[in-house]
């Protein structure tokens, strides 16, 4: 292995976080043998150089994200995520339990409500979400799906556990970066690429649009299917222009769109064309300014009763942010239980709801350790990370959180894993999270192998939000199980020495910024 | 198709074209007002301003003002940056129905506007890389694209903006000062040596300027770039077969190029700017008979902001 590495295995141990790579005081991880051989070959200047050019395709290619106003790379690092074909198996599992409790219970929300007279959640808990949306309540969507798409974010704690951090069924994104991180890797880093079996991700698109199609309205033979775009200017339009394009299906924005007699119509060069089935980019609340902000221009106004007439299918329904809710992410192993009768297969990251006077309690003692996230927030707004917190700014939050307990889940600060990432002349520890993406068609559920690996670039940062300096990694599945190491002695070089600290462990603490959605 | 998605790629046409054609323009007269005295070289700086749509109120404008305005700044669509900004912008907004080669060639292209000198000697470099990357939009665009709706718009665009910038060319001619040879305005379109495999070496100005105005098989010619804009209208409006109405587009480019398909030459070159200016007013208009067709939208939604 070349000296890229060197010391590695001290700063990762460092962190106290679960390494993907490596374990203390170990060669590579099985699964990452290969890549170990591979990267050894390289020295300094050729993974500089080769990272360059990676990111040099990106912008070519306009691989961006549009953060205030410019247009940025997503940075991708040279170093893929592996995640073994056990491992990934349970994932898969994992998540694709955990999006079909989702749906059934986002059914149940919006019709009969069972999950409340059978005494699994509080009435209150629906009542009063953010995102629980009167407007969409009793009726079946055309196609009799509500989350089509979903990204299940994942972390891996320091115990090596993966749990689920959030839910995400309204318009999760960052499946560009998965197909693009691919292509990309294939000419950055060939070599890794022939030694082992990794699951492709680029039927993604083929799936999609194969689930749309599956979820028209009923008796549309040939569905006319449209991607919904907020434009140009919105973040993700890279990725909606991929998706389209990759699809081969039209990218519209609201100002294409007419909705007459509960159809909706594309402004064509041969006229009005109908329009079936819709995969909105667009937040609930800007869809249709006749049943939410009356100011959106990016919307079209018509759609949602459209689509309560049965006349187009929305993907993702609309109402199903209340399934993304962080109070009512705390019930989801309740939840599996109740619809599926089932045990989760991921577990949850502990949660504090607020509401319950012994945990409230107990949180407004132990404020200064814990993170404390608003319910409806995205983006990581309004987050407080306790260690990193002022007692000015713990005092205020106290405050908040006895005025509106409903408003707020408390959980403990947690490592997130580390990968090696390229970092100036060395690989250092970095911290990762994982969102796999997942279609479902009404009978399946099918989880893309692979998902989105975002990194924190900075180090023992654990904000890996593309707009706070986060990037992102290839992930790859392995197609069989590796469990025979490849080299089996520990080596030197990595191995752990003794050193002054230059920071503290709890520094690792600090910037803890869960809310990574980029929603 | 979407009217917005075939706007972008006709609008992608011209603004390609054009900056291609401003780069022949500013090349050719660029060696020629390099031997003016200052003073000379000001006034006709400004009326080759003036003849490719654009002016300055600056007092004191040099040659580097004219290199400002025609080639680097970003701001205004007349410029050779500001047209290569303009349709990286379009293709951005119809990025899934362009090629996605043609949409990385435009947008290196974009971040390779930034990497060029600004002064007279990096303009020439400039114009020079222009006319490649121009030529390879093309070329990308017609082997990558399939030759459907999508790719006839940008045809379209390409044509008109393309009898458009012939006509300026031509019209810089009057820049009188300046007053460029018939031979450079031929190697000004890229035309002198298959004019001359036509005409031998035996012609005069008439025959350079029959060539420029209504040679059928040159591609810069006016005539040939109004009859591949009638050949793009005509594809994309098949019901137009047979007697009867034709679309204002096509009316609009028909009468122009056979008037000067049909004009006696002579009387075409005495009186050449305005037939120039003729030929430009056309394809303005037929631009706006284009829209009307196709891409008009009902004006911005309104509606009572009433939430049932």
């Amino acid at each position: 292995m070349s000296d890229l590495f060197e010391d590695y295995s001290v700063a990762a141990e460092r962190t106290g976080a679960y390494d993907e790579m490596f374990a203390p005081r170990q060669a590579a991880r099985p699964s990452y043998g290969h890549l170990a051989e591979a990267l050894a070959g390289l020295d300094l200047a050729d993974v500089s150089s080769r990272a360059d050019s990676m990111a040099r395709t990106f912008l070519d290619r306009g691989v961006t994200f549009d953060f205030a106003g410019e247009e940025r790379p997503f940075p991708l690092d040279i170093v893929p995520r592996i995640i073994p074909a056990d491992e990934w198996s349970v994932l898969e599992r994992g998540v694709a339990q955990r999006v079909k409790a989702l749906e059934a219970f986002l059914n149940d929300v919006y019709s009969k409500m069972a999950l409340v007279s059978d005494g699994v959640v509080p009435r209150r808990l629906i009542t009063t979400s953010q995102h629980f949306h009167r407007q969409v309540h009793g009726f079946e969507p055309a196609g009799g799906v509500r989350v089509h798409i979903s990204g299940i974010d994942v972390v891996r704690d320091s115990a090596g556990t993966f749990r689920v951090l959030e839910d995400n069924v309204r318009v999760p994104s960052g499946v560009s970066y998965v197909l693009e991180n691919r292509r990309a890797m294939a000419k950055g880093l060939p070599e890794a690429f022939s030694q082992q079996p990794i699951r492709p991700v680029e039927e993604y698109p083929r799936r999609l649009l194969a689930a749309l199609r599956k979820t028209a309205p009923a008796g549309v033979d040939e569905p006319t299917i449209v991607v919904l775009t907020p434009g140009v200017f919105n973040s993700a339009y890279f990725e909606h222009t991929l998706l389209a394009g990759l699809m081969g299906v039209e990218l519209v924005e609201g100002r294409d769109l007419i909705c007459r007699g509960n159809r909706v119509y594309m402004r064509t060069t041969a006229g009005e064309q109908r329009v079936d089935v819709i995969y909105k980019r667009i937040d609930d609340d800007y869809l249709d300014p006749l049943q939410f902000r009356s100011d959106s221009m990016l919307g079209c106004p018509g759609l949602v009763n459209a689509a309560r007439a049965g006349g187009v299918t929305i993907a993702n329904a609309v109402g199903n942010g209340v399934a993304d809710d962080k109070l009512v992410y705390s019930y989801v192993p309740d939840l599996i239980r109740y619809y599926l009768g089932e045990d989760p297969i991921i577990a949850n990251v502990d949660t504090y709801r607020l509401e319950e006077d012994a945990a409230r309690e107990e949180v407004l003692d132990r404020l200064a350790e814990l993170v404390v996230k608003p319910v409806d927030g995205s983006g990581g707004k309004g987050l407080v990370i306790g260690p990193d917190a002022s007692r000015e700014e713990l005092d205020t939050l106290r405050k908040r959180v006895i005025a509106d307990p409903r408003g707020w889940i408390a959980q403990p600060v947690l490592q997130l894993s580390t990968v090696p990432t390229l970092s100036g002349d060395r690989f250092g520890p970095r911290h990762v999270d994982l969102r796999p993406f997942a279609l479902n068609d009404g009978d399946d559920v099918w989880v893309l192998p692979g998902g989105l690996t975002r990194v924190a670039l900075k180090e023992g940062s654990l904000i890996v939000n593309s707009s706070q300096g986060g990037g992102s990694k290839d992930t790859w599945v392995l197609a069989q199980s590796s469990d025979v190491p490849i080299e089996a002695e520990p080596r030197h070089s990595i191995s752990i020495r003794e050193r002054t600290s230059v920071w503290p462990v709890e520094s690792n603490w600090r910037d803890r910024q869960a809310e990574q959605q980029q929603q | 198709m979407l009217s917005r998605i075939a706007e972008s790629l006709f609008w992608i046409g011209r603004y390609v074209e054009r900056a291609d054609g401003t780069a022949r323009i500013l090349d050719v007269h660029l060696e020629r007002l390099n031997h003016l005295p200052a003073s000379e070289q000001r006034t006709v700086a400004q009326e080759l301003l003036g003849v490719m749509g654009s002016q300055s109120d600056k007092e004191d404008f040099r040659l580097t003002d004219l290199l400002q305005s025609l080639a680097y700044d970003r701001s205004h669509a007349t410029s050779i940056a500001g047209s290569l900004g303009a349709a990286r912008e379009n293709a951005r907004r119809a990025r899934e129905t362009v090629s996605s080669s043609l949409w990385e060639c435009l947008n290196t292209t974009y971040y390779g506007l930034s990497q060029h000198r600004k002064d007279v000697v990096g303009t020439y470099r400039f114009c020079n890389w222009v006319l490649e990357r121009t030529a390879m939009v093309r070329g990308l665009a017609d082997t990558t694209m399939s030759h459907d709706e999508g790719w006839l718009f940008l045809v379209l665009g390409r044509s008109l903006e393309r009898a458009d910038m012939t006509a300026r060319m031509l019209s810089t001619r009057e820049v009188h000062t300046a007053g460029m040879s018939w031979v450079n305005m031929l190697r000004c379109a890229g035309a002198y040596e298959s004019f001359l495999r036509t005409r031998r070496a035996a012609f005069d100005d008439r025959h350079a300027a029959e060539f420029l105005l209504m040679d059928r098989l040159f591609p810069r010619s006016i005539v040939y770039a109004l009859r591949d804009a009638d050949d793009a209208l005509a594809k994309l409006d098949p019901s137009d077969t047979r007697v009867g109405f034709i679309n204002d587009a096509r009316r609009i480019v028909g009468q122009t190029r056979t008037f000067l398909e049909f004009h006696r030459t002579d009387d075409l070159m005495a009186e050449l700017p305005e037939h120039m200016e003729r030929v430009q007013r056309a394809v303005a208009q037929t631009s706006d008979a284009v829209s009307r067709k196709y891409f008009n939208r009902a004006d911005e939604q309104a509606w009572v902001g009433e939430v049932s």
